[in-house]
């Protein structure tokens, strides 16, 4: 399995680290809403089919990642920085010149 | 100041070594920078941490992900977004950055003693870091200058490239003597010289 970074481009799975699901919001901390909690805490969509992910490019940039898996056939849709003020520093394309 | 000692020491043997008959096609080196030092921008801060590294430097960075340039004394390249490896062969870069780089721009971290610096070069560095890296090594994917953040082994490592067949690869210190004993197993098949 490859996920393409952003910055670092193509790289093995090995490389990245998996933060978790994508669709999760967390709670205000100061909440008191068991519920939203809970749901936060156990309740996963677990599709058959195309899934947000967060993934930490962790052997690499170390940035963090918005990853679209298909879980069925591991194939990536779409990968982009959780922090979109990154954008500026997105990969240069090969036939670009130095 | 304390004279530095090299982690490599134990296993740095000067001379050719493996199947060197046919010619050396490796050359292992241990650069010895004075200075490596880590610089983060803060979001936003990028394009200003940039122009302070080419006043304190000379060197001016190209735009683009893992960009970089070497003038052969000094080097930078860029390993994440808004954050840069800059390297000296003097001591003294990290305080000429403190200088610079105000709180409100980013950070600046001083490695010069937590990170080891290994050359290879030759004909065939590419095909044995090949072995080592799964990233494209070929001149149009990582162009002279360009820095790559990878691991090995998890070993975590950032490649600069500072010739067409030259790279320098930074590691941590205290992983440099057991990740320097692989390179040398690993260029034992076409013949390598230690210098």
């Amino acid at each position: 399995m490859l996920i393409t970074c952003p910055y670092c481009g193509p790289r093995d799975v090995i490389e990245f680290t998996y933060q978790g699901d994508g669709n999760r919001e967390r709670p205000d901390p100061a909440s008191q809403n068991f519920e939203a909690w809970n749901a936060y805490v156990y309740d996963r969509l677990n599709p058959a089919g195309d899934h947000n992910e967060i993934w930490q490019h962790s052997g690499g940039c170390r940035v963090h990642l918005r990853v679209v898996r298909n879980t069925l056939t591991h194939e990536i849709s779409n990968v982009a920085f959780v922090r979109g003020d990154h954008s500026s520093a997105a990969r240069r394309k090969a036939e670009d010149k130095p | 100041m304390a004279e530095r000692q090299s982690p490599l020491e134990p296993e740095f043997h000067v001379g050719s070594h493996g199947n060197f008959e046919h010619g050396v096609e490796i050359l292992l080196t241990e650069t010895r920078p004075g200075s490596i030092v880590q610089l983060a921008a803060w979001p936003g801060e990028e394009k200003t941490l940039m122009a302070a590294i080419r006043a304190v430097t000379g060197l001016a960075l190209p735009d683009g992900a893992g960009g970089g340039s070497s003038d052969g004394v000094k080097s930078v390249f860029g390993f994440a977004p808004g954050k840069f490896t800059v390297t000296d062969e003097a001591e003294g870069l990290a305080s000429a950055f403190a200088k610079v780089v105000a709180p409100a721009m980013g950070t600046v971290t001083d490695l010069s003693h937590g990170r080891t610096a290994i050359r290879i070069a030759g004909p065939k560095a590419e095909w044995v870091l090949s072995k080592f890296f799964a990233i494209d090594f070929a001149l149009p994917a990582f162009p002279v200058g360009a820095g790559r953040s990878t691991t090995h082994h998890d070993v975590f490592a950032q490649i600069q490239r500072t010739g067409t067949d030259q790279f320098d690869i930074y590691v941590f210190r205290s992983f440099a003597r057991s990740f320097w004993k692989a390179l040398c197993h690993a260029s034992e098949e076409v013949g390598y010289e230690v210098q």
